[in-house]
């Protein structure tokens, strides 16, 4: 407020001494504030790591580093190893990639070069409401749609047609329950298309028109373009959004409990039902009777932050480099 | 050049020219193609949620407890769970991550420790949830000896953060320095520069960033399972365990009796039409935000 005409001079000098000590010191205290919030962010994540190293050292002290290359999970006799999780989240996130990538490449560059400029909006919103879906959701729809599909139709056809295939052959040759992890890395590859192609978009935008026009009027095909120019300028950036898909991909918890079995058996068939690390914590955690089963619950969830922290901090590091690249101009 | 040659060469460029225009032709119609291909998964899981969920959509539902095996009943006490670890759960997240933000865009733009600071954040952002779940097991039902709502509005809040100090930053950094040079030049005190000038302009995009962190803890099941777990009957104590409409859909939907599968479906139609709002009223809020500063 700004002193009345009528305060003596004295006076107010004295009250404007007085508000600039209380000035500094609300100032002070309010960067305290801010700082002790952006510590928790730091607090967080580390705590995170930390509390599930501490809460599976159980596990890891009972079975040593054989616990990562055990397939046992038999909680009656308490003996436990985290092989079939692994597995099942690494083939799940693999098929995933294997169908999103593409797909994702595919769509940002509908985005960015084919589309009409009306239909580009529209379109991109769409794709980023399939973000917006809760994960629950897909795995519902998965269990309940998508799986009678895979069962009726599409695993008796792969057993048919792939099956007798050599090499190839035994990952396409299994019963027909359409439950399986080939199910469950078909609907996670649904869950991070728009991820992934969101970034693809963003990255794809960056590229300077010049570079683009002046391949166009050396005579370049629109592929050729996107082939030869824009692809080399971003990949980086390109990278960096598949891992961040990937990152969700591994990580990803409720859509692959629907359709994923919760077998602890190791299959060589994509077919058979699986297991995966968040599937297995989501499924067994709240049951988990003993110590041992619970350290080991949360030792298998520790190997996950471990894999995804890696796969994200990868992501981000490409993507910073693109953005830094990109400000150096 | 005789003439010969020179049609011969003119037909090696027009082969070549022609295999181009239908690579070209070819990947241009392939992308169209994946673009249907992701448009059409959306319409499906839309549709299948829609006649799944109006189908079951009664009265009874907002007014009934989640019932027994086999029995009718409703999703009240879920409901209620779910809005309540939510609230809870946005007003932690948020009012950490405004400060988070604050700190960040104001005191350590260009420094490393902001570096860092951004690095973790942008991880803990795309974090399994089931992880962050985990840590909050360790570090409040494990202490407290039992499951309970306050856990899980604490496991959602780990969620919340991180999309709210990202926001913050960003929105904040945006706010052109003039703005402040002129408030800090009239004597004000940096706080308040920053609660009354930052934050009034920056405001519209936070409040998009907190919608959008909303829109994420809806449907989020993972961190749930085992933080408030689940209660069959109305509590209102977050002390105790308490049910919520994931955790309640998770259940009901691998369940084999049909009353209680068309339950999970209601949940999913009410999860999906409020996540869907939020998105398209996060929308507009930022579009008619950047008609009014053009």
């Amino acid at each position: 407020m700004a002193a009345s005409p009528t305060t003596a001079i004295p006076a107010s000098v004295v009250d404007a001494g007085r508000r600039a000590g209380s000035d500094a010191r609300a100032d002070g205290a309010f960067r305290w504030f801010v700082a002790a919030a952006a510590f928790i962010v730091l607090c967080a994540l580390a705590g995170t790591a930390f509390s599930m190293l501490w809460g599976g050292r159980e596990a890891f002290a009972t079975f040593g580093p054989g616990f990562l290359t055990s397939t046992d999970w038999d909680p009656v006799n308490h003996k436990f190893g985290a092989l079939v999780p692994i597995y099942g989240t690494l083939v799940t996130a693999a098929i995933a990639m294997l169908i999103a990538v593409p797909v994702s490449f595919g769509i940002a560059l509908f985005l960015t070069e084919v589309a009409p400029n009306w239909l580009r909006g529209p379109v991109s919103a769409a794709i980023e409401l399939l973000a917006g879906i809760p994960s629950i959701i897909y795995g519902m729809w998965g269990l309940f749609v998508f799986v009678p599909i895979m069962g009726e139709y599409v695993v008796p056809w792969l057993n048919d047609h792939l099956g007798p295939l050599p090499l190839i052959g035994s990952l396409f040759s299994g019963p027909p329950l359409g439950i399986g992890m080939l199910t469950a890395g078909i609907v996670l590859a649904i869950m991070v298309i728009p991820f992934i192609s969101s970034v693809m978009r963003e990255v794809f935008l960056t590229v300077p028109t010049r570079l683009k026009e002046s391949a166009y009027a050396l005579g370049s095909t629109t592929w050729e373009v996107v082939w030869d120019i824009v692809l080399p300028y971003t990949r980086s950036g390109v990278i960096g959004g598949i891992f961040l898909g990937l990152g969700r991909a591994l990580g990803e918890t409720m859509a692959v409990t629907f359709v994923l079995g919760n077998t602890h058996r190791l299959a060589a068939s994509l077919l058979e039902p699986g297991n995966s690390i968040a599937a297995t914590i989501a499924n067994e955690f709240a049951e988990a009777d003993s110590d041992l089963y619970r350290s080991s619950l949360i030792a298998i969830g520790f190997v996950l932050f471990i894999v995804t922290f890696i796969v994200l901090a990868a992501a981000k590091l490409m993507l910073r480099r693109l953005s830094r690249q990109e400000g150096a101009k | 050049m005789t003439t010969s040659s020179d049609t011969g060469s003119r037909a090696v460029a027009d082969r070549l020219y022609r295999k181009r225009r239908l690579i070209n032709g070819f990947n241009l119609l392939a992308s169209g193609a994946c673009a249907v291909f992701g448009l059409f998964w959306l319409v499906w899981i839309l549709w299948t949620t829609l006649r799944h969920g109006i189908a079951a959509i009664k009265p009874s539902l907002f007014t009934q407890m989640t019932p027994p095996p086999g029995a009718e009943g409703g999703l009240a006490n879920a409901l209620f769970g779910s809005l309540l670890m939510n609230l809870m759960a946005i007003l932690i997240g948020t009012v950490i991550g405004i400060a988070a933000g604050t700190y960040l865009s104001e005191f350590a733009r260009k420094k490393p420790l902001g570096e860092v600071i951004r690095f973790v954040n942008d991880i803990l952002l795309s974090a399994p949830s089931i992880v962050l779940g985990l840590f909050i097991y360790t570090l409040v039902v494990r202490q407290m000896g039992h499951f309970s709502a306050l856990a899980g509005a604490l496991a959602l809040s780990l969620i919340v953060l991180p999309v709210v100090v990202r926001t913050t930053d960003e929105m904040l950094q945006l706010v052109p320095s003039q703005m402040r040079e002129a408030a800090l030049s009239l004597g004000v005190p940096q706080w308040k520069v920053t609660v009354q000038v930052l934050y009034r302009s920056a405001l519209p995009g936070i409040v998009t960033g907190v919608l959008l962190a909303l829109a994420r803890i809806s449907g989020e099941t993972a961190p749930l399972l085992f933080t408030a777990l689940n209660n069959q009957y109305w509590s209102t104590d977050v002390t105790q365990p308490m049910a919520s409409v994931p955790v309640v859909m998770f259940q009901y939907a691998m369940s084999p009796y049909e009353s209680w599968q068309s339950l999970a479906w209601a949940g999913a139609f009410v999860v999906t039409v409020f996540v869907l709002l939020l998105s398209v009223l996060s929308r507009t809020i930022l579009i008619r935000n950047k008609v009014s500063h053009d």
